[in-house]
């Protein structure tokens, strides 16, 4: 049997960086390929390439025996090549049906669409109704969306980047049944992913990028996550240690928190409750836009409340804002490091006086001490090893890895008592990832009372104590993350989202209609 | 006050010359916006448009080569507009403000052999026994043809943006513009065609106030009607019909204001002058507790485009 495509010496040079360096190998008809390597190993420059919407500077591909050069994904698509992109390329003021015409090169009339929207995301256990706007779909429906839209054009190659960051493992479940549905019909997959476990159930080859280079390629059935881990990594990757220790008294008391107002598309939290105590971590898990943005800003101060809704220490500090909130020691780091958590064009200086500068006495009688700043800012580099040419550069130029190190640092380094981090270590590579857990298990040691919020569960059953889900608002109850299985943590998260409304009426009739067509 | 000295008919078959203008502006502007372009240069596209149409018809004598100079003139403007958002990527908001002030001079200084030329007179459509229809009949069906020229437009808009699959692609682009990127559209070149024709509606508004609204050229005589036409698209809520009702409205007090004047009206008339604005604000108030998808404002209006890859 012939390869369906086959890479030969792909090459991508970017000014200053080599995305891609003499890359090759191919993948066979119905097999699922993995593609595995750090953030910035190349992945997305390369599958972009087999996508048409980066041209290679060298090298040739072959698709079906035949040489491929897709000019725009248009032509990748004409060629049987689809995409589901890591983040979603939806719309979302658009219904489904428009979100799925928009990515077909002839789609049919609307009503017909409509139909073959029904029946298709049936046959995939992935049902949708088209009329929906996306706006209003979860994150694993949203998936489906894009899955379907590229199932309705037959694909001889799927293209998946990444996905299922977003979705719960129930989620996870139907999406590989359908994968594996998929393979059984012909289809070739390229699954690209960081989460080894997933790929090692789901894949039969796989080849490993380092620096943008093809350092080996192997049956990940037969190696183990940790072999396959430091063949990415190119290193033995440093495990966060942590000691459990008896919790001291209660630090932070949140109950009845209920948002008033909430942005489009945005959750509202509902009755929020739970207590941390001094030296625990508290994970919060769950799918992301199911509340922890809300959370976040609920107890950083961005959104004020009724005083009584957050206690610290004993007080009520539910309607006290940001900056008083750091003066007792509430500290916190939201996700999106441009522009949330650091503005983009500061330099690293300005960026540290933002947040420190009440509680590391960086500004006095109105004016801000820069020497003082500038020893903060260089502590901080010094502290976590953020990789960067000096304290004065702005936050932008810095890797994601390096500038969520300094973020993350940045708040740590201010001895706080409460410390909330959402998503602190969305995608940052591996080893990044473990350093900030271990100075978040460190902060806890000395006694703070750390919240982590992260929709990456493998992170939160590392470091925490305790494990509470968030799922459209509703926080669980907590539960001590020993013994705690996924399966029980899947269920926690509401498990999968009207994911057996294949035996519904409505699925039934349109099966009927299909077959009535057909005959 | 004399309200009886106020001829009703007469003010109604004048309201939808005096929308015409802001109509044409104010639909060109939904199209640009729609595709996420925010424009603030209509007044200056439609002075140049005014001028453009101006000159041209007075040398020709046509009125439909006059137009077409007119939109011309417009798209031309607009595309200096595009050239420096898309390409250049500089601020939208600065760019058009700088486009509205650099119209404003450039007509002048373009138009000053103009000042004091007699217009020509561009003729009613014959619509034959419509226009005959008592009461209706001069409303309605008494008025050259870019009036219901006009109205085709908006029609043709509605349908384009809602039934047609370029309709789709330019609001996917709108609301957001690296998705569409990633599907292969070419949203540069999207935006700069709905740029153009915004553009070029701005312009055909502009030629239709120094053609058939005043007929004449004075320096500066679109006297803020491309506000007008800014603000209507956001009192619209970003859809065609809407704004039809929203310029018949603006262009009825406009009127309105004109004929009170005329009677003696205590209140200044200043209060009128303002009142497109009031109105304007007063429903964004009204709709801002609505969530984005309601109120129709596409998600990456305003944002520059730089495709990463």
């Amino acid at each position: 049997m012939t390869d369906l495509l086959t890479l030969q010496g792909l090459t991508k040079a970017y000014p200053g960086v080599v995305a891609n360096d003499d890359v090759s190998f191919s993948i066979g008809r119905g097999e699922v390929h993995a593609l595995l390597g750090e953030n910035g190993a190349g992945k997305s420059t390369l599958v972009k390439m087999i996508y048409g919407l980066v041209k290679p500077d060298t090298g040739t591909m072959i698709l079906n025996g035949t040489p491929y050069t897709p000019a725009e994904p248009r032509a990748a698509r004409a060629a049987g090549v689809a995409m589901v992109f890591q983040h979603f390329s939806l719309f979302e003021a658009l219904t489904v049906a428009e979100n799925v015409g928009l990515g077909m090169e002839n789609p049919p009339k609307p009503t017909q669409l409509s139909r073959e929207i029904r029946e298709v995301s049936h046959a995939y256990g992935l049902p949708l109704d088209p009329r929906r706007m996306v706006g209003d779909l979860s994150a694993g429906e949203r998936q489906r969306v894009e899955i379907v839209r590229c199932l309705l054009q037959d694909p001889k190659l799927l293209i998946m980047d990444e996905p299922t960051s977003v979705l719960t493992p129930q989620e996870v479940e139907i999406l590989f049944a359908t994968l594996n549905k998929l393979k059984a019909e012909g289809t070739s997959i390229l699954y690209i992913s960081h989460k080894l476990e997933e790929i090692r159930a789901l894949c039969d080859g796989a080849t490993i990028l380092r620096r943008g280079k093809v350092v080996g390629s192997c049956n990940p059935r037969e190696r183990s996550a940790s072999e396959l881990a430091e063949l990415m990594v190119g290193q033995a990757l440093h495990r966060p240690e942590r000691s459990r220790s008896a919790p001291g008294k209660v630090v932070l008391q949140v109950a009845g928190l209920t948002s008033e107002h909430v942005e489009e598309f945005g959750t509202r939290l509902q009755n929020v409750g739970f207590e941390v105590r001094a030296g625990e971590i508290l994970g919060i898990g769950g799918v992301a836009g199911n509340g922890q943005d809300e959370l976040l800003s609920a107890l950083s101060g961005e959104t004020l409340g009724s005083s009584e809704t957050v206690r610290f220490q004993g007080n009520a500090v539910g309607h006290l804002g940001p900056n008083a909130r750091r003066a007792l020691g509430m500290l916190s780091a939201p996700e999106e490091r441009l522009g949330h958590a650091a503005a983009p064009d500061m330099t690293l200086v300005e960026n540290a006086v933002l947040s420190g500068w009440h509680r590391r006495k960086l500004a006095e009688g109105g004016f801000v001490r820069w020497g003082k700043a500038k020893d903060f800012a260089e502590e901080i580099i010094a502290d976590f090893d953020v990789r960067t040419p000096g304290p004065f550069v702005a936050a932008r130029a810095l890797s994601g890895g390096n500038l969520q190190k300094f973020v993350i640092g940045r708040e740590v380094l201010q001895d706080p008592s409460v410390l909330v981090v959402n998503q602190p270590t969305w995608g940052v590579d591996a080893a990044a990832a473990a350093s900030i857990r271990q100075a978040l298990l460190d902060l806890a040691a000395q006694g703070a009372a750390v919240i982590v919020i992260s929709q990456d569960l493998d992170e939160i059953l590392e470091v925490s104590d305790r494990f509470a889900a968030l799922n459209a608002g509703k926080l669980s109850a907590p539960r001590s993350t020993e013994g705690l299985t996924m399966e029980q943590i899947g269920l926690m998260l509401g498990g999968a989202h009207d994911m057996d409304v294949a035996d519904t009426d409505e699925a039934e009739d349109i099966r009927e209609t299909y077959e009535e067509g057909r005959l | 006050m004399d309200l009886s000295s106020i001829n009703w008919l007469l003010l109604l078959a004048s309201l939808m010359v005096a929308a015409t203008p802001i109509l044409l502006a104010g639909i060109g502007e939904l199209v640009t916006e729609r595709a996420g372009v925010l424009n603030l240069g209509v007044e200056g596209m439609m002075i140049t448009g005014a001028i453009c149409g101006f000159a041209v018809a007075t040398q020709t004598g046509s009125a439909t080569l006059g137009y077409l100079a007119a939109a011309l003139g417009g798209a031309a403007m607009s595309m200096l507009f595009g050239f420096l958002t898309q390409f250049l990527l500089s601020n939208q908001v600065a760019t058009g403000l700088a486009l509205t002030l650099f119209g404003l001079g450039f007509s002048a200084l373009i138009g000053q052999s103009f000042v004091g030329v007699q217009g020509i007179r561009v003729e009613d459509l014959n619509l034959g026994p419509l226009a005959d229809i008592p009461v209706l009949g001069p409303v309605l069906f008494q008025h050259d043809a870019m009036v219901y020229i006009s109205l085709l437009l908006v029609a043709g808009v509605w349908l384009f943006l809602t039934r047609t699959r370029g309709g789709l692609i330019l609001r996917a682009v709108g609301e957001n513009h690296d998705a569409a990127h990633a599907l292969g559209y070419k949203v540069v070149r999207i935006r700069l065609m709905a740029i153009a024709f915004g553009g070029a509606c701005a312009g055909l508004g502009g030629a239709y106030l120094s053609l058939v609204r005043v007929p004449q050229w004075t320096q500066g005589m679109t006297a803020g009607a491309g506000w007008i036409a800014l603000a209507l698209v956001v009192f619209a809520s970003w859809r065609p019909w809407r704004v039809l009702i929203g310029a018949y409205l603006f262009g009825g007090l406009t009127v309105l204001q004109l004929n009170l004047q005329a009677a003696g009206l205590k209140v200044p008339v200043e209060y009128l002058a303002m009142s497109p604005y009031l109105i304007t604000i007063f429903v964004l108030v009204i709709i801002s507790g609505r969530s984005r998808a309601s109120i129709g404002a596409p998600a990456t209006l305003g944002q520059s485009f730089h495709a990463t890859t």
